[in-house]
């Protein structure tokens, strides 16, 4: 793909009031084909009812959408070049599955033999060959959901519309079901839009990840822009773990920056803020990105650090809470000025937990790199 | 927790149980069985009823003059029942489609006339379908209406406007099971349509179907026990309907109900009765036979 | 401009498509018409039911100086009102022993106790009047024991439909809360009034209403076991009926409606419109 990413769906300033009730304010973004969207927010954020309105079971109150360059203002579902897969799968329970997926191409006036070869395809193409004749209530919940894709793919929309497909899926079934997901999408090559409110399934499966709050785009970056480079505190909070800390930018300059945090002390930054100084920010910092010293460690390591290109930043605390989640162990410090501090350490040998206990005191060091700077 | 044995705890199934048993068995079942028995009668003197096992009633009652009358009374509540799905169905719709705020209002439009008197409402429609009444009138307006139009652009008039006997006959008939069974339509389909899960509905939108297309090959049969269950609610009510053909119908449209009673308050033949009115109990038996047998094919399917 | 402007109709929003409207516009004024007609038509200052005359009360007057026609309402009212209490009482008891327990024979004794609501009324009718005369039920007692025949009648047709309203109600009840209240202390009669009850409540005021409406209406099977010291009110509109359409008719009619109505009213107060329309 040489020429420029061109969109398939422009929302251009959509809002979208039920009475006095907003739930998608002032929204515009491109999606561009071929892509795998993913528009991730907390639930009843709006993000199902942008969804929805590019589906055409909702009108926006205000602003457009546009698919492949058409304004679908005034074209009902049944007339819009894009499908649908339900969150409750919406197979029609009283055909079969074979009846399900030809049900489209019936309605569209494709020819029987065709019918049949496209319908075996598609159900191929889901993983369900040999499964036409079945009734859906024989079917699993993870099934029915293979159908229910194979009935939109069968269409071949210019966009597939996804609402929450893996939540009704146990957790091993979604794990799979995501790569499975991406997999197809890459294999047929239709943009694909989902929604979602679980972070880790926009992270795997996404190309470009739209976080929605409160009826309002809050980023809309890649997956790990979105987790690197936060732009606000909704998205560190939303997406991931994350300290965030309260301060003033005291010291901005072009390859270095400071943010005075109360009860944590200065944060050193190796990069320009471009905020106004003495403004209110904050400093947001994932737990994993700091690294916890083992007894006896700190001093050493705060030697080697004098020669560092970019520099660390230091801090010690006391331990209040701990969590050992098998692979990592979540600590809970107390920093000496008083502020708590979220610290995760991978396990990498089978003895690391037993290196820590409760009120120890300890020492800590992350990168200069490592904390991003929120103005928002 | 599945249901309990009711040995577990006899006292208290004894409590719940006995009064109801009871009360079935002595004010249901016994009178009951007495109209079957009497149903092999036959009359001895005005009053003496002798229990011989005879069955010239039935006999009496599969005669051509009764059997058109079943048959009638058959096509009657038939009608009725279509009628009322037809103009039903779509109200049932839009009670099921309404907002939160309408919904509960709609329906109590609905369940109103079901609470009120039905002699009222057969009565007060007796009063509007009447030769003086507002039907005729109305009609008569639209007659003289368009006779004046014709005249306007220099046609003929139309004759002189006859009021129309919409009164004792057989359209008066049909016409007052409609409006009292109506409410027996709409309130079943509401419950099946109001179950419905409506992203059914909107994948088949979705999927390029037209709303009419969507309503006949994913509502309708997803919502079939519950127009079903409409049908029959409708239908064994109208075939045993007494009181509308009574006080609407003209000599010609009495149905079963109304022969049954002639047994009883007139011609004073009991045992003829009683062996009607088992016909008719017979009657409503096949229809929920039939119904049962329908509900359980797509679970052998 | 934009006071005119109304929002897109949505696809499923099929109650907002002016086809609808109109449809369910008829249909309500189909059902309603004819019994405002008779409403307005009880203060119409004439002997026939067609020219509006003037405003008068007199057929109200006339109504209530009748005394057949208020010893028949009367008697209704009473008879409706025992009627709902035995019938809440036999069918709370029918829906909780079909609910919870298992016992030989259930599907029959199930389908027996629903029987009464099949059973075309005209032949339940008969049944009684010939029940009455075999067992030789006396009928010179004195009010209000001489309604009794007609309230036995009324209770057998009435109380199934509370069982079937109250079973349907029952069929939510989570069983855990019942678990909780035994952990708790409670007794089996203290569930049944601390737990059951409440949750049923809804469905009790439901069928309530439903039992004294469908008693209060019921002309055909009481038709069969009244006699003549026992008319109820819709025998006695009858036969004013067959013999004539007057004005004194639409009076009565139309307090029997308001009467209707406001009982409605009492128990949509009671329970909210939403849990009555739910029941049924």
């Amino acid at each position: 793909m040489t020429e420029p990413a061109k969109p398939i769906i422009q929302i251009q300033n959509v809002s979208k009031r039920f009475g006095k009730v907003t739930a998608v304010d002032n929204v515009s973004l491109d999606i561009n084909a071929g892509e795998f969207f993913v528009l991730l927010g907390p639930s009843g954020c709006g993000k199902t009812t942008l969804l929805r309105m590019i589906a055409g079971f909702e009108l926006p109150t205000e602003g457009r959408i546009l698919i492949d360059g058409q304004d679908m203002a005034g074209i009902p579902p049944n007339k819009r070049p894009v499908n649908m897969v339900f969150q409750s799968y919406a197979v029609f329970p009283h055909m079969s599955v074979a009846d399900n997926v030809a049900y489209g191409l019936k309605i569209a006036g494709v020819k029987g033999a065709e019918i049949k070869a496209r319908v075996a395809e598609a159900l191929e193409l889901v993983k369900l060959g040999g499964f036409g004749e079945r009734m859906p209530d024989q079917m699993s919940g993870g099934q029915r959901q293979r159908v229910a894709l194979a009935r939109s793919l069968v269409m071949r929309p210019k966009v597939l519309l996804l609402d929450e497909p893996l939540s009704a899926l146990d957790a091993k079934l979604r794990a799979q079901m995501q790569f499975e997901l991406s997999e197809l999408q890459e294999k047929v090559g239709i943009t694909f839009v989902t929604v979602t409110h679980d972070q880790d399934e926009a992270l795997s499966m996404a190309c470009r990840i739209g976080v929605i709050n409160k009826g309002e785009v809050a980023q809309l970056a890649t997956p790990s822009d979105l987790y690197e480079y936060p732009a606000n505190r909704f998205v560190a909070d939303f997406v991931g773990s994350v300290n965030i800390f309260e301060g003033k930018l005291t010291l901005d300059e072009p390859d270095k920056a400071a943010v005075d945090c109360p009860g944590v002390g200065k944060i050193y930054l190796n990069h320009g803020v471009t905020g106004p100084h003495g403004a209110d920010v904050w400093v947001a910092l994932r737990p994993e990105k700091i690294y916890l010293h083992v007894p006896g460690e700190g001093k050493a390591v705060k030697a080697a650090a004098q020669d560092a290109p970019d520099g660390y930043n230091f801090a010690r605390g006391k331990i209040k809470g701990m969590s050992y989640l098998g692979d990592i162990t979540l600590f809970e410090i107390e920093l000496d000025g008083g502020a708590r501090i979220r610290v995760s350490r991978p396990n990498l040998s089978r003895h690391d937990q037993e290196d820590f206990t409760w009120d120890d005191r300890v020492s800590m060091h992350w990168r200069a790199d490592s904390p991003v700077v929120l103005l928002g | 927790m599945a249901e309990q044995d009711w040995k577990t705890s006899k006292r208290t199934f004894a409590a719940v149980s006995l009064p109801t048993l009871f009360w079935v068995l002595l004010f249901f079942l016994v009178p009951m069985a007495i109209v079957w028995l009497y149903s092999f009668g036959e009359n001895r003197g005005l009053t003496d009823i002798d229990i011989s096992g005879t069955l010239d009633n039935y006999k009496r009652a599969t005669e051509w003059l009764y059997l058109t009358i079943f048959g009638k009374s058959f096509a009657v509540a038939a009608l009725v029942t279509l009628i009322c799905l037809i103009v039903g169905f779509p109200v049932a719709m839009a009670i099921t489609f309404a907002s939160e705020k309408w919904r509960p209002w709609l329906l109590l439009g609905i369940m109103l006339p079901f609470w009120t008197n039905l002699l009222i409402r057969t009565y007060a429609l007796m009063m509007l379908l009447g030769t003086q009444g507002f039907a005729n009138k109305g009609l008569g307006a639209l007659w003289e209406g368009t006779s004046w139009i014709k005249t306007l652009v220099g046609l003929q008039p139309l004759p002189t406007w006859e009021p129309v006997q919409l009164l004792f006959n057989n359209f008066a008939v049909v016409f007052g099971l409609v409006y009292v069974h109506l409410p027996f339509m709409v309130l079943p389909l509401y419950a099946a349509l109001d179950r419905l899960d409506r992203s059914l509905i909107e994948a088949s939108l979705d999927l390029g179907a037209g709303h009419f297309r969507t309503i006949m090959r994913i509502v309708v049969p997803l919502a079939a026990p519950g127009i079903i269950a409409g049908v029959m609610i409708t239908l064994i009510p109208a075939l045993g309907a007494y009181l509308t053909p009574d006080l609407m119908g003209g000599t010609d449209s009495q149905m079963i109900a109304n022969v049954i009673e002639r047994q009883f308050k007139k011609a004073n033949d009991w045992p003829f009765g009683a062996a009607l009115s088992f016909l008719l109990i017979y009657a409503m038996f096949i229809l929920i036979a039939i119904q049962s047998m329908r509900k359980k094919v797509p679970e052998v399917r | 401009m934009a006071l005119f402007a109304r929002a897109p109709i949505a696809p499923l929003e099929y109650s907002r498509t002016l086809w609808m409207r109109l449809w369910v516009g008829a249909v309500m004024v189909f059902l309603y018409a004819p019994l405002v007609v008779l409403m307005v038509f009880s203060f119409n200052d004439s002997k026939r039911n067609v020219v509006w005359r003037g405003f008068t009360t007199k057929y109200y007057e006339k109504a209530l100086g009748n005394d057949q026609l208020v010893e028949a309402l009367i008697n209704s009212l009473t008879i409706a009102a025992l009627a709902t209490l035995a019938s809440l009482v036999l069918g709370t008891l029918a829906a909780v022993m079909l609910w919870r327990f298992r016992f030989p024979w259930k599907g029959a004794i199930d389908g027996t106790i629903s029987l009464p609501i099949i059973v075309p009324e005209i032949c339940l009718g008969v049944a009684f009047l010939m029940f009455f005369a075999a067992v030789g039920w006396p009928t010179d007692l004195v009010w209000p024991f001489n309604l009794g025949a007609i309230t036995i009648a009324h209770i057998t047709f009435c109380f199934p439909f509370v069982t079937m309203v109250v079973r349907s109600r029952l069929a939510s009840f989570n069983r855990e809360q019942e678990e909780a209240a035994k952990d708790l202390g409670a007794s089996e009669a203290q569930v049944f009034r601390d737990v059951l009850i409440p949750h049923i409540k809804p469905a009790l005021v439901a069928g309530a209403l439903l039992a004294f409406t469908l008693s209060l209406d019921d002309f055909v099977i009481t038709y069969f076991t009244s006699g003549p010291d026992t008319i109820t009110f819709p025998v006695k509109v009858y036969s004013m009926v067959r013999f004539s359409v007057t004005p004194e008719v639409n009076a009565a009619s139309t307090l029997l409606i308001i009467l209707t109505v406001v009982l409605t009213f009492i128990a949509l107060k009671a329970q909210g419109v939403k849990a009555i329309a739910e029941t049924h």
